[in-house]
């Protein structure tokens, strides 16, 4: 008997730019078509690939922004990176119709498997995964009790800024637009305390000085330390 | 080779003279990114709050206490670190106890070790990974004592295995008489993780 045809996740698979949008000056999403789609869970990630012509090559991880019920195809949304040289490939190269090497989706443990009532807190593009979660929740399960806490610097800031609604509580830490009456600066226990203590999952991503910013205070406020779950990007690119 | 990436050159090549320390897939990174999966835990050795136990499968179960375990044999741990998310830390070093010194106090009668944490992070090591000088448990990075963000007061190393494998925040080895998956292990990381053979995930 032939063995089974190979799948994701282990496999690199050659994916195809069906669509870029741009977020923010620094931030774009790409949806990719994949051939060996599967589900994911949101908060997971894929690999990325890119080989140059004398054969050397870059990977980077780069978190899933789409609800799985998108079938066939996944959305990844890349923050521009200086120094980075897959980031910027990305930025400055990538076009709809282009292919690229992905493998894919990884990790479970930064995953939201429906869990309620559950806070996610996300600075910067840290939003990306939590993204995945707030879609997924908006079309699998909309009753499920669900809040996003998002900071980040200034009005042209915010990705997926046509998307956000009720459930999302902004900050400005640099420059909010003008008129804003809503919050300012950093995430403080005002914006944490009582969200964390009512829920029973807090996911946290971000800078890793954000993420131990917030992951102090949801301490601070009696939230179990094993219930919150934290992915920090540091420098890489 | 499959496919080549349009117009891409590729800024962050590795210098030829750093190439062979360099795993596939891997980028060298100056700085050191801090990764983990939940709050950082603070434990304070001037207060009692830490020890280190090698306990399980071996024929006398073994615990020091910080000031114990600082009269124990230090030595400098030189060495590149490799992280599964693609970046590697070249020419870092290290202070700290061999491994082989903490298993020798204890007689492990078990050829597998579960490494675990202040925090509840566990990863999962074979003995022969832990052991040969291949392994520490260190306490100093580059001089200066480790930063809690780091796994301070003392993390395990094992700088020939990606670095999930190298505990933060290290309570103890537990010995066992067969392998099982650690924290990353059970949530789709490769159970073993050689950087060199590119073993990240289950499926590799």
């Amino acid at each position: 008997m032939p063995p089974a045809a190979p799948r994701a996740p282990g496999r690199w698979q050659t994916a195809t730019v069906t669509q870029v949008k741009r977020e923010t000056p620094r931030v774009k999403s790409f949806r990719l078509e994949l051939p060996m789609w599967m589900p994911h869970l949101p908060g997971q990630h894929y690999d990325v690939r890119l080989t140059a012509p004398d054969g050397y090559r870059a990977q980077r991880s780069y978190s899933i922004a789409s609800s799985p019920l998108d079938e066939g195809e996944i959305e990844l949304t890349i923050d521009l990176l200086d120094e980075g040289e897959v980031s910027s490939y990305f930025h400055e190269v990538v076009a709809q119709g282009d292919q690229v090497e992905v493998r894919g989706p990884f990790a479970s443990y930064f995953v939201w498997r429906g869990e309620e009532p559950v806070l996610l807190v996300g600075g910067g593009s840290g939003v990306v995964p939590l993204m995945a979660m707030l879609r997924h929740r908006r079309r699998a399960c909309p009753e499920r009790q669900m809040q996003l806490v998002y900071s980040v610097r200034t009005g042209e800031d915010v990705i997926y800024a046509d998307e956000l609604a009720g459930e999302t509580t902004l900050t400005y830490t640099r420059e909010p637009p003008p008129g804003w009456t809503g919050h300012t600066g950093r995430v403080d226990s005002e914006l944490i305390a009582e969200r964390a203590r009512h829920a029973s999952l807090v996911f946290v991503c971000g800078s890793n000085g954000f993420v131990e910013t917030a992951t102090r205070l949801a301490v601070e406020a009696g939230c179990d330390p094993g219930s919150i779950r934290t992915e920090r990007f540091g420098p890489t690119g | 080779m499959g496919l080549i990436s349009r117009g891409f050159g590729g800024r962050r090549r590795v210098p030829d003279e750093l190439a062979d320390r360099v795993p596939p897939g891997q980028y060298v990174e100056p700085g050191f990114p801090v990764l983990t999966a939940g709050p950082t835990p603070r434990i304070d050795p001037a207060a009692g709050e830490w020890s280190l136990s090698v306990d399980g499968m071996v024929t006398e179960r073994r615990e020091w206490s910080w000031e114990e375990f600082g009269e124990l044999g230090f030595e400098e741990v030189p060495c590149d670190i490799h992280c599964v998310t693609k970046w590697s830390k070249l020419g870092t070093s290290f202070r700290g106890v061999s491994v082989d010194v903490l298993l020798q106090a204890a007689e492990p009668l078990g050829a597998y070790a579960m490494a675990y944490s202040f925090g509840g992070y566990t990863t999962n090591l074979a003995l022969d990974d832990l052991t040969g000088g291949r392994a520490w448990v260190v306490t100093e990075h580059e001089g200066e004592p480790l930063p809690r963000e780091h796994g301070g007061p003392a993390r395990l190393l094992v700088p020939h295995l990606y670095f999930w494998k190298s505990a933060k925040w290290l309570a103890g080895l537990r010995l066992m008489d067969h392998d099982e998956p650690g924290f990353w292990e059970a949530n789709g990381y490769h159970n073993r993780g050689d950087p060199w053979k590119e073993e990240r995930y289950w499926t590799d």
